[in-house]
């Protein structure tokens, strides 16, 4: 039987529990002996000139070696010509990781005359010692001649106040028509409301982290990051050296989320300067810092308009999205975009409209944070299916049923653009309905409402279609070498930081050649041993790197066969791999075997080696439903969440222990943005959650177990028929968790609560509504 | 300042500033780099140790307050053979733990919880441990790997 798709333990965890990981910060290798720390001097102020930065106390400071400023990045290659800045289409949807806007909206490593948010790195210590750093940091003087800060989309809009007057404007991309005033014709009912997506902070538990070596012609550098091998180039493009020049090294990255694709501008400044000094250089971010200077998450502000029959077909639905990019357009000039592509969700609406401004403000620059983009557009269209139903009096599970693309439409054009491969919408919404007992928890809904019970039950649907691998044609590579001794060597251009690649790449090793999983090696994240790869994000490590990986195996156990028919003297198409005990056998004669040992070494100098550089034509589109059960104190308005159940279908499952994994830790990220967490500014700019103290990291305590039911519908375009698992959670989560406490209380008259569904925000709401307000 | 302590049994003397957290003295005196440090506020438990038999939050304790000290981290508690502790072959058998960063000081807050309540209930474990924060597995398998070493069941 195939070791794929069974429970098995992971590879990585004996080291991980014993002796810990070694992260960026862990680091004992020689080259780092020596190394000194790296402080960051970063803007207390969120928009404001520099008028002058003294740096003569600090340099006298116990242990300090060097503060550097903008003034000293003078050995870095002029930016990239304008490209034209501003406008833009937001990219077509097939490209890797897109790259931040030039011209006008450049992002400098340093602050050059301006600062735009607070944590903005404006200066760098260097001390020898780890607590030299802040004290000597404290002693940068900085002068700063405030600007009017520009917080909110309505101030971005309003462009009172301008982040870049070169740019003329704060809308750096607009996309989509104006709403069609035909587009609602037909339909017998039409809800429209504002709501919002709020900004969110990543927090892997490991911070941002880098350190980094100049020696002999060679730059050296570690960091905590997804992708070693963009990291790679986009050091070379700002640091203008020679890729060949350049080796990183990605070791044990405690989570990532998003927010560790490529590397910051802050890791591009530790490089410089180890190169700029000649010192070995070491940085690791405290919490506090990483809550302002890693970039956050989501914030959107939404229109939705839905409109549709009494009987509860939906005809069009418009979806208006103003996205805050924070002070500089990175990867959230392109959020949106995959918003907007899958906006309808796994609805099939007739008539859809989109379109989006992206602005910047003076608050932390905005990426991807798990789900990138699309938690946003199933948060949006799973709050509107809701209030459809609500207004027309129909249960807002029948209201899906009706509107799910039915099993016989895929491939599904969706009216925003994509092409949905396979899928079975119904049949993941009726499973759900019928493991949670969704009739019983109605009839206890009722129950309650009768009585005017102060708990309150909420029961909250999200079915949700997401689209994984969006940019397939990048693809992945893998080499696989087997020894003469009879292990394996993976080389992945895929980037573990918690998922289990190590464990999964060695099942697809063992499943096609029998080479027991635990004489393979995988290694990852190191661009002298792997010069190529794309890295881990957008949920398409197994799709691609998996896909890869499985097709090297394959390659190499072709390879194996010619050499062992030649062993055996026998013709190749009567050669035989035994997986289950890695033998090679003539067919009808298991006696007289070779070992992978024996046909490796005698496969001669280039011995058993493949590499595959494996890419996709199209993404895959992963699909389930989420069903939140929640309890809501209508005194106090505090929310508890009593169960959540899901399908989340992401093809055939190779390994269902990491795809658990992947779906409950999703899971718990949506809880936590619906519940608790938002990362605020106050008028002026400052952060208010910037320590976890003030942001609230969802708990245990916080949390019900989960229950997860299987669905598995292929995907045909690889032959693992795999999709990806990774983003689920946040996306079928987090409208689950929102509607579920919405549910709770509709009776009341509440149709709508902003996230996070707050206590405060909950029972304001119960008393707005019983005001009639 | 001089600080003495016994750290998995062996014991390290350094000279460090007088304001030196626990944790920095093990990662950095004392080589232990499992511990790591996830926060500046005391709130996420990736450094809790076992001080004295009990678990602490290193991140809030002088390297001068566990002088003369017995310091347990992630790194002693397997058997001198190898053969890993109950609570990590729990976590490894019920994949508690992804990214591994927070686990170190998970899996020694669990070891004092279950000292302190061999037999917790979810709830139990559930509250016990808000002040460890993990950010990827979601805590539900951390709560079963806790109530399956508990309950000496052979992991599933
Ligand atoms: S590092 Fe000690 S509690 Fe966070
Ligand atoms: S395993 Fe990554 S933070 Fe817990």
């Amino acid at each position: 039987m195939s070791i794929l798709g069974t429970r098995v333990v992971r590879t990585e965890d004996p080291r991980l529990l014993t002796a810990g990981g070694t992260y960026v910060d862990d680091l004992r290798v020689p080259e780092l002996t020596q190394a000194a720390r790296v402080t960051f001097v970063r803007s207390p102020i969120a928009h404001a000139l520099i008028t002058g930065i003294d740096a003569a106390a600090a340099r006298e400071a116990p242990g300090v070696l060097a503060v550097l400023t903008a003034n000293d990045l003078d050995d870095l290659p002029p930016p990239p010509p304008d490209d034209g800045g501003g406008g833009g289409d937001g990219g077509d949807g097939g490209e890797a990781a897109p790259l931040p806007l030039g011209g006008p909206w450049t992002e400098p490593l340093l602050a050059v005359d301006r600062v735009r948010f607070v944590g903005e790195p404006v200066a760098m210590v260097i001390t020898t010692e780890h607590y030299q750093g802040e004290d000597a940091a404290e002693l940068v003087s900085v002068d700063y001649e405030p600007l009017p800060p520009v917080i909110g989309a309505d101030a971005a809009l309003a462009g009172e106040s301008l982040l870049f007057p070169a740019a003329g404007t704060n809308v750096a991309v607009t996309f989509g028509a104006p709403a069609d005033a035909t587009t609602f014709d037909g339909c017998e009912v039409v809800v429209e409301r504002t709501i919002e997506n709020q900004r969110l902070a990543p927090v892997p538990m490991e911070g941002r982290a880098a350190a980094a070596v100049w020696a002999a012609g060679k730059l050296t550098v570690w960091v905590s990051t997804q992708n070693a091998q963009i990291s790679r180039f986009v050091l070379a493009g700002a640091l203008g050296l020679d890729p060949d020049s350049i080796r990183v090294v990605a070791p044990d990255v405690g989570g990532g989320f998003g927010a560790k694709i490529g590397l910051d501008r802050d890791a591009l400044l530790v490089a410089w300067a180890a190169k700029h000094t000649g010192r070995a250089l070491r940085w690791a971010e405290t919490r506090s810092e990483n809550l302002l200077g890693m970039t956050h998450g989501r914030a959107q502000r939404q229109v939705i308009k839905i409109g549709g029959t009494l009987d509860g077909r939906i005809l069009a639905y418009r979806l208006e999205i103003v996205q805050d990019t924070g002070a500089y357009p990175r990867m959230g000039g392109f959020l949106p975009f995959l918003t907007s592509l899958m906006a309808t969700g796994p609805y099939d609406i007739g008539t859809a409209e989109t379109a989006y401004r992206v602005i910047v403000t003076n608050t932390t620059p905005i990426s991807a944070y798990r789900g990138a983009g699309r938690p946003e557009a199933t948060a949006a269209v799973e709050r509107a299916v809701d209030l459809f139903a609500v207004e027309i009096g129909m249960d807002p599970a029948d209201v899906r049923r009706i509107n799910l693309v039915p099993p016989d439409k895929f491939p599904f054009n969706s009216p925003c653009g994509a092409v949905y491969d396979t899928g079975a919408y119904s049949a993941a919404l009726d499973k759900v309905l019928a493991g949670a007992g969704y009739q019983e928890l109605r009839a206890e809904q009722a129950r309650r409402r009768e009585r005017g019970d102060v708990r309150q039950l909420g029961i909250g649907v999200a079915s949700y279609v997401e689209i994984t691998a969006a940019d397939a044609a990048g693809g992945e590579t893998a080499r696989l070498v087997v020894h003469d001794d009879g292990t394996a060597t993976v080389y992945t251009g895929s980037s573990a930081h918690g998922q289990g690649h190590h464990t999964a790449w060695a099942m697809l090793v063992q499943a096609e050649l029998g080479i027991d999983m635990d004489k393979v090696t995988v290694v990852h994240g190191d661009t002298d041993l792997i010069p190529l790869g794309v890295g881990t994000y957008a949920s398409r490590s197994l799709q691609l790197g998996g896909v890869a990986v499985q097709k090297a195996a394959v390659d190499v156990r072709e390879q194996a066969r010619r050499v062992a028919a030649d062993m055996l003297e026998a013709s190749e198409s009567d050669l035989e791999l035994d997986v289950d005990r890695g033998l090679w056998h003539v067919r009808g004669d298991p006696e007289a075997s070779r070992t992978w040992a024996q046909v490796a070494g005698h496969a001669g100098e280039d011995g058993l080696a493949a590499s595959v550089n494996y890419t996709e034509g199209q993404p895959t589109f992963p699909f389930g439903t989420h069903l939140a059960v929640a309890e809501v104190d209508t005194e106090t308005g505090k929310a508890t969440m009593l169960r959540h159940v899901t399908v989340d279908d992401a093809g055939t499952v190779l390994s269902p222990l990491l795809a658990e994994g992947q779906r409950h830790g999703g899971i718990a990220q949506g809880v936590a943005q619906a519940l608790l967490e938002e990362m605020r500014y106050d008028a002026a700019g400052n952060p208010v959650t910037g320590t976890l103290v003030d942001y609230a990291i969802i708990t245990a305590a916080e949390l019900p177990s989960f229950e997860l039911l299987a669905s598995e519908t292929p995907a045909t375009i690889n032959p693992l028929g795999a999709k990806g698992i990774g983003e689920a959670g946040t996306i079928g989560a987090t409208p689950a968790t929102q509607n579920a406490v919405i549910d709770a209380v509709s009776h009341l008259g509440v149709r709508h609560i902003d996230m996070p569904v707050t206590p405060e925000r909950v029972w304001t709401a119960i008393s707005d509504a019983r005001e009639g307000r | 300042m001089k600080v003495t302590l016994t750290a998995n049994g062996s014991e390290v003397a350094a000279e460090v500033e007088d304001r030196t957290l626990l944790v920095h003295f093990l990662r950095d005196a004392a080589g232990l780099t499992a511990t790591n440090v996830g926060c500046d506020t005391s709130s996420c438990g990736a450094c809790t140790v076992l001080l004295d038999g009990r678990s602490v939050k290193s991140c809030t304790v002088l390297a001068a307050q566990a002088d003369g000290g017995e310091i347990t981290t992630v790194e002693g508690l397997a058997a001198p053979d190898g053969e890993m502790h109950p609570v990590q072959t729990a976590f490894r058998a019920e994949h508690a733990l992804q990214c591994g960063f927070c686990t170190p000081g998970m899996v020694m807050a669990v070891v004092s919880l279950l000292a302190e309540n061999p037999d917790p209930t979810e709830d139990d474990v559930r509250t016990a441990l808000e002040g460890n924060l993990c950010r990827c597995t979601g805590y539900h398998n951390i709560v079963r790997a806790v109530l399956a070493a508990a309950s000496g069941r052979r992991p599933s």
